[in-house]
C-alpha cells in the first residue's frame, strides 16, 4: 500500500496571530512556521501503518512556497519516505489543492490518502472531502481510530454525541481528528536521515491545475478587545445591573 | 559572515524543544527540592538520540559539531537550568577524548552505550589537595601485568552516585619539574563500587545531580582501559577542556536567559504604586542591559564553537566565553530576583534556584581567576602567573 500524506505549512500554533498593517491578511513575516498539527497526526498514522507492515511507502507532499520543503523534511524526520513539493508562492485554495492531490494520486498510484481534517490557519475543512469527490473514492472524515485489514478499513469517527464506525475499502481518503494519535517527536538520528531523503520540486503550472483564486479577501481584522469585567457586591446588585444597565432582564 | 542559524540548526532546536516540552518548571523544582535525579528527562533525551549529537555516526551518533551541542545545551538549560544540563553534560562532552585518542576496539566497546544512555559516566579530575594545579594530582595508577592499580582521592566528582563508568586521570610516573604534564594517564573504566566509595557533598544548588568525594582503594583498571599512550593523559584531557568550557558557557547563557524571561514577565504583570513595575526605568534598564549582554556572549560562545569545529585554536575564546557567560549570568540572575522583590526569594518563582545554579559555571570547570590568568598570558602576552 502506498500512502500519500499532504502537509501544510502554517503559523505555529503557539504564535500570537497579528493582522498586517494593511488589514489585508495575517502577518507571516518573521513568524515561526510549523506543520499543521492535524497533518502531524496524519503523518504519524501513516508511519504507524508502515511500522505495522501494512504500508510500503509514505509520500509526503506540500503545496506552497519554498519554505514548505522544511515542513516536508519535518515529516521525513517522523518517518515519511520521499516528497513532492508543488511550488506556489501565492495562496492555494482548497479546491485547487484537492485537484493537485488528485493529480499526484493518479501519477503515483496511491492507495490511501491521509489528511488533516483542517488546517489551523484558514480552518476550511474542505480539502479531504473535495479530494474524495474528485477521485470518486470513499471517505472517512474526523477519524479517531483507524484499523486496516488488507484492503478493508474500519474507521471510527467522532460525531456529535458519540462515535460512528465506518467500514470502507481501499482506495480511500481519511481525514484525522485530534484524538487519533499523539504524534512522535523526531529523534536526532531521524532528523539527520531526513536530510538525505529526496524531494521533487514541481511548479504548480506543471500539474495543469488552475489555481487562480475564486475567493476575494475583503478585510482581515483583529477580534474586538474584550472589555474588562466588574465585581458586584451581591445578588441584588447583580440583578439590578442586569435590569437597569444591561437591560437583559 | 552570516550570523543566522541554518535551517538544519533551527530544525534541531524545534524538535528538541518539542521533545522536552513536558518537563516543565514544576518538574525541575520538584527534582531540586527532593534531590531527585531527573531520570525521566535523561531517558527522553537518550531515546531521542540527542546524547550522540557530537559523536561519530558509526557508533550511533549524529556527527554534528560542538556548535550544535552548544545550541542544544543553551535550550536545555533555558528550560531546566543547570539541573537539566548537568544530568546529561558528561555524556555530551566527556567521550571526546575517547573519540579522538581511543582505539577502534575501545570506541566499539564504549561509545554505543554512552550514546544510547545505557552508560552514565563521571569525570574525576579534581583532587582535594591540588585544586586547579592539575599536574600535581596525587592519585596513582601502578602498572601490573594486565591491569593498573589505582589509588587516591578525588573530589567534586559529579554524578558518581548513578554512574557505571569513570573517566579518571592519575599519575603513572613521577612528576618532573621540567615537564610536569608528562606521566599523567587517562583511564575509562568500570566504576567498581567495591573499590570506590562515593560520598555525596551537600551543596548550594543542583541537588538533583549529585557531586561527590571519591575514596579509591585498589581499583583495578584492565590495561585495555587506558586511553592512548601511558603518560600522555594530560594532553588528551586538554583536548576535551575547550569543548567543555564552551558547553558550560552555553549552559550559563541558557540559565540567564531563563531568569531574564521570568523577570520580564514579572515586570509586565506586577503593579505597585498604581503602575506596572516594568514602567520604572530602574527595573527595565537592567533587564535591557541583560538582553544586550546575552546577545553579545551568545556570539562569543558560537564563535568559540565554530573555531573548534573548524579545527582552529579556540582556547582564548572558549575561556572568555565561559568567563563572560558566568559574570553576566550571575548579574542577570541577581537582577531577576531583585525584579521579583520578595517573591524572588520564594522557590515557586524559580529565580532563586537559577541563581544558586549559576554559581556552578562561575566556579567550574575552571575558576574565573584562572581564566583571566590564561587570557592575560595567551591573548595579551603577559607573564604566566600560575
Ligand atoms: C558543582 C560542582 C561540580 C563539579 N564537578 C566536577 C566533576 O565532575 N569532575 C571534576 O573533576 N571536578 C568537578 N568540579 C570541580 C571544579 O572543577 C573545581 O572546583 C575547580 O576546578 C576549582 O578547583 P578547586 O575547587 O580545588 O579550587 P582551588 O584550586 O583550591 O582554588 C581556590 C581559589 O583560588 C584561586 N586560585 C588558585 N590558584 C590561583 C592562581 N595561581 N592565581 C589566581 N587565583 C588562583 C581560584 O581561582 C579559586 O578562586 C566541580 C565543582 C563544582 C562546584
Amino acid at each position: 500500500m502506498k500512502i500519500l500524506v499532504p502537509v501544510k505549512r502554517v503559523i505555529d500554533y503557539n504564535v500570537k496571530i497579528r493582522v498586517n498593517s494593511e488589514g489585508s491578511a495575517v502577518e507571516t513575516n518573521n513568524v515561526k512556521m510549523s506543520m499543521n498539527p492535524f497533518d502531524e497526526i496524519a503523518v504519524e498514522e501513516a508511519v504507524r501503518l508502515k511500522e505495522a507492515g501494512k504500508a510500503e511507502e509514505i509520500i509526503i507532499t506540500s503545496v506552497g512556497d519554498k519554505g514548505s520543503q522544511e515542513t516536508i523534511r519535518t515529516a521525513f524526520a517522523m518517518g515519511g519516505d520521499r516528497g513532492i513539493h508543488i511550488l506556489n508562492d501565492s495562496n492555494t485554495e482548497p479546491l485547487a489543492v484537492a485537484k493537485i492531490l488528485k493529480y499526484i494520486v493518479d501519477k503515483e498510484g496511491i492507495d490511501l490518502v491521509i489528511l488533516g481534517k483542517q488546517a489551523i490557519d484558514d480552518d476550511s475543512n474542505q480539502t479531504g472531502q473535495m479530494l474524495a469527490a474528485l477521485l470518486n473514492w470513499p471517505q472517512a472524515t474526523f477519524a479517531s481510530k483507524v484499523e486496516v485489514n488488507s484492503s478493508e478499513l474500519k474507521v471510527t469517527r467522532e460525531i456529535d454525541g458519540g462515535l460512528e464506525t465506518l467500514k470502507l475499502n481501499l482506495p480511500c481518503v481519511i481525514t484525522t481528528d485530534l484524538r487519533l494519535n499523539e504524534p512522535r517527536y523526531a529523534s536526532l538520528p531521524n532528523i539527520m536521515k531526513a536530510k538525505k531523503k529526496q524531494i521533487i520540486e514541481m511548479p504548480i503550472s506543471d500539474t495543469g491545475v488552475d489555481s487562480s483564486p475564486r475567493l476575494e479577501t475583503l478585510k482581515v481584522e483583529e477580534p474586538a478587545v474584550r472589555s474588562g469585567g466588574r465585581k458586584v457586591a451581591d445578588v441584588d446588585e447583580l440583578i439590578n445591573v442586569l435590569k437597569e444597565e444591561v437591560g437583559i432582564i | 559572515m552570516d550570523f543566522s542559524l541554518s535551517n538544519e540548526q533551527n530544525d534541531l532546536l524545534n524538535s528538541l524543544n518539542n521533545t522536552i516540552h513536558d518537563y516543565d518548571d514544576n518538574y525541575w523544582l520538584h527534582c531540586d527540592n527532593t534531590s531527585k535525579y531527573p531520570i525521566e528527562f535523561v531517558n527522553t533525551i537518550a531515546e531521542g538520540g540527542w546524547l550522540g549529537i557530537a559523536m561519530p555516526t558509526e557508533f550511533g551518533g549524529s556527527n554534528l559539531g560542538v556548535t550544535e551541542a552548544a545550541l542544544m545545551m543553551m535550550l536545555i538549560s533555558e528550560k531546566g537550568g543547570m539541573t537539566a544540563a548537568s544530568s546529561i553534560h558528561m555524556n555530551i562532552f566527556g567521550p571526546s577524548s575517547i573519540v579522538k585518542f581511543g582505539t577502534k576496539e575501545q570506541k566499539e566497546r564504549w561509545l554505543p552505550n554512552i550514546i544510547s544512555g545505557k552508560t552514565k559516566m563521571c569525570f574525576a579530575v579534581t583532587e582535594p589537595d591540588t585544586g586547579l594545579d592539575t599536574t600535581r594530582l596525587k592519585t596513582k595508577a601502578e602498572r601490573n601485568e594486565n591491569y593498573y592499580l589505582i589509588n587516591g582521592r578525588k573530589i567534586w566528582t559529579s554524578t558518581a552516585q548513578i554512574t557505571n563508568k569513570i573517566m579518571i586521570i592519575a599519575r603513572t610516573s613521577k612528576r618532573e619539574n621540567g615537564n610536569p604534564t608528562n606521566g599523567l594517564s587517562l583511564f575509562y573504566t568500570d566504576f567498581n563500587r567495591d573499590s570506590i566509595e562515593a560520598r555525596i557533598i551537600n551543596k548550594m544548588g543542583r541537588a538533583a545531580v549529585d557531586t561527590n568525594e571519591l575514596f579509591i582503594d585498589d581499583l583495578k583498571a584492565p590495561i585495555e582501559d587506558i586511553i592512548g599512550e601511558e603518560g600522555k593523559g594530560f594532553s588528551y584531557l586538554i583536548h576535551s577542556l575547550n569543548p567543555e568550557r564552551i558547553l558550560v558557557a552555553a549552559e550559563a547563557y541558557g540559565i540567564a536567559k531563563n531568569a531574564l524571561e521570568r523577570a520580564v514577565n514579572y515586570a509586565n504583570e506586577r503593579s505597585v504604586f498604581d503602575r506596572l513595575i516594568g514602567k520604572n526605568q530602574s527595573i527595565q534598564h537592567p533587564l535591557a542591559e541583560a538582553w544586550a549582554k546575552l546577545e553579545s556572549v551568545k556570539l562569543l560562545i558560537l564563535k568559540a564553537a565554530n573555531l573548534y569545529d573548524n579545527n582552529k585554536s579556540c582556547g582564548v575564546e572558549a575561556n572568555a566565553a565561559k568567563f563572560l557567560a558566568a559574570e553576566y549570568g550571575m548579574e542577570i540572575c541577581k537582577q531577576a530576583i531583585a525584579t521579583h522583590g520578595g517573591m524572588g526569594y520564594a522557590k515557586e518563582y524559580h529565580v532563586e534556584r537559577l541563581f544558586r545554579e549559576m554559581m556552578i559555571p562561575y566556579l567550574a570547570p575552571v575558576s574565573q581567576q584562572l581564566v583571566l590568568s590564561y587570557i592575560a598570558e595567551k591573548a595579551l602576552g603577559l607573564p604566566k602567573s600560575y
